[in-house]
């Protein structure tokens, strides 16, 4: 699966009181929270990203709280994928849980500024910015999570492993 | 024979049913408490449905608190605790909290002997690792790792690393445990402690009370940590023996067991911190503040809303008052903290002094309501969280500290030490 889009880039220690403001933590339903993503830290994200834009961030990207609300807003936004050289750990286990794409690529802050044009082969890791012609690696995606995409998510691969 | 093994490799390995685990390995264990909240719990009770299953694994090791937006503070609140209701109605679950029963759940849950030593605990809510101060291996997860659980009863993990840190010394005057995490979090950093069992040891730790390890596990988080342990010990012991209805077993640290990083401290050292906008690891000791003038201090929260913090705020505020046009806000964090501050006269202090007390509930902590900040506003918290936007408008500022910080500069109309006082 390849995706591709035009980037939205932000810095180090993204939380996710910016990616999902806790004022709006009254509802779930992503359509609404999608109206919010990213609000704190760039008020005119939500009127900006478009269907397949792609987020580059700092280190550290959905510190703070375990809120499943901030990979579902950012999901809903219309976002394909994060890239960033490292994850909150509660937010990369939300994000593979809950089916949004997350690449973990040192070099990614550093050869991706915003507005470029970047393609992602999810199933390679080969990133490559189209803007400059650049292109890096993402870590693999550990074999368990490869397995959990596959199945469908976590609640889809339990209930596989249920019924076997 | 297995490895040396350190308290939270003994814990997973125990629930995985091994003999030993590393860190990496990918193993499967049994949850003895999965915990939920009004915000997070929703969406999990959502999946649990649309998962088609009928009951929950086992409806005594569910824990659903309805703290956070607590009384619930608009229609959309209300619907979400409704749902939380009728779901532990419907499925009995046993630890069901909401209304005059609920309290902020990180101090319920151990002031009720709901989780205990040894435990695996995972928690929609990333506070969770709370619990590591008892001993119990505690993690925050998400929604649909929560609803997993509800249906299973296990969760999977990668065995973490560890990271130990040795605190030395002598603890000065009106430094606690939310300045010993506070200088560890400035020192490490916010990501300093990724993906990692953090491990609190040594000579000042074993002198803490439980209160302050809570604090301390509590905010592990804050460094990026998985888990925030201490090898419980005979103080825990004391704390849980009264409180504790099942069986519980302590797990402690091998003397040679094997950790990515050791850190020792001398806390000699350390005075007071105070974690400026708008990270934790933002912190610097009371005499580099300046002047930093406040609208409002708020005393509350998992981290800082139990009875004893609310004692060392008494004793500073007593016979005081409150700095003209300043909020004190303050948020006995369960409703027998709250009882037990009025039956010893906290509450009597705290309302001579001009402050505002309110029910326990997380509220202003995440800017949910009960204390929200205006643009421009500053507010000094005992919280743990200082992000962009945290307590209010996202223009609006929180610095972090301890109770007594919090008390002293609530007298005085800004960061100010208790011995300005």
């Amino acid at each position: 699966m390849k995706l591709r889009g035009r980037v939205w880039k932000f810095g180090k220690n993204i939380d996710t009181d910016a990616i999902i403001p806790a004022r709006y933590l009254n509802t779930s339903d992503p359509n609404e929270l999608a109206r919010h993503c990213m609000e704190d830290a760039d008020p005119e994200f939500p009127n900006k990203v478009k269907p397949g834009d792609i987020i580059v961030a700092d280190s550290n990207f959905g510190c703070g709280s375990s809120r499943e609300h901030a990979p579902i807003a950012i999901k809903a936004a219309g976002v394909s994928c994060v890239i960033a050289p490292s994850f909150a750990r509660i937010f990369y286990r939300n994000a593979f849980n809950m089916g949004l794409p997350i690449f973990e690529c040192d070099k990614a802050p550093e050869l991706i500024e915003e507005g470029h044009e970047v393609e992602v082969d999810a199933d390679t890791g080969q990133i490559v910015n189209l803007t400059t012609g650049k292109t890096m690696k993402a870590q693999p995606i550990p074999p368990f999570m490869q397995e959990l995409i596959r199945d469908g998510g976590l609640i889809s691969h339990i209930m596989k492993k249920m019924e076997s | 024979m297995s490895r040396p093994m350190t308290i939270a490799e003994k814990i997973l390995a125990d629930h995985a049913g091994l003999e030993s685990v590393e860190p990496g390995q990918l193993i499967e264990v049994d949850v003895d408490i999965a915990l939920g909240n009004d915000i997070t719990a929703p969406i999990a009770i959502d999946i649990f449905k649309k998962a088609g299953v009928k009951n929950v694994f086992d409806r005594t090791k569910i824990a659903l608190v309805a703290d956070h937006f607590t009384p619930n503070k608009d229609i959309k609140s209300a619907e979400q605790v409704r749902l939380l209701r009728e779901f532990a109605e419907d499925q009995a679950i046993v630890h069901y909290y909401e209304g005059g029963d609920v309290g902020v759940e990180h101090c319920l849950l151990p002031e009720k002997g709901i989780v205990l030593p040894g435990d695996v605990v995972i928690g929609a809510d990333s506070h969770t690792c709370t619990y590591g101060a008892l001993g119990a291996f505690a993690t925050g997860v998400g929604s649909t790792d929560l609803a997993a659980a509800m249906i299973t009863g296990k969760t999977w993990f990668k065995v973490p690393e560890s990271l130990k840190i040795i605190y030395n010394g002598e603890l000065q005057t009106w430094v606690s445990g939310k300045d010993l995490i506070l200088y560890t979090i400035g020192d490490i950093g916010v990501d300093g402690a990724l993906y990692m069992a953090m491990e609190f040891t040594g000579p000042v730790i074993d002198s803490l009370p439980m209160a302050d390890r809570m604090t301390m596990s509590n905010m592990a988080i804050e460094a990026g940590g998985k888990a925030g342990l201490i090898n419980p010990d005979e103080k825990t012991k004391e704390y849980v023996d009264p409180r504790a209805s099942r069986p519980y077993k302590f797990f402690v640290s091998d003397e040679d067991a094997q950790y990515a990083r050791v850190i020792e401290y001398d806390c000699s050292k350390i005075e007071p911190q105070i974690a400026f906008p708008h990270l934790p690891e933002n912190t610097v000791g009371i005499s580099e503040v300046g002047t930093v003038e406040l609208n409002q201090v708020v005393i509350g929260s998992c981290t800082n809303g139990r009875i004893e913090d609310l004692e060392v705020a008494a004793d500073i505020l007593k016979g005081k008052k409150v700095a003209k046009g300043l909020r004190l806000i303050i948020l006995p964090a369960t409703p027998k903290i709250w009882s037990d501050a009025l039956e010893r006269g906290f509450l009597k202090i705290f309302s001579d002094a001009g402050a505002i007390i309110g029910p326990p509930t997380c509220g202003p902590c995440l800017g949910g309501h009960m204390g929200i900040l205006a643009k421009g506003e500053r507010a000094l918290s005992t919280t743990n969280r200082n992000f962009v936007g945290r307590m209010g408008h996202p223009e609006s500022e929180v610095y972090l500290a301890s109770p007594a910080i919090a008390a002293a500069s609530a007298v005085l109309g800004r960061i100010a030490s208790p011995s300005e006082l």
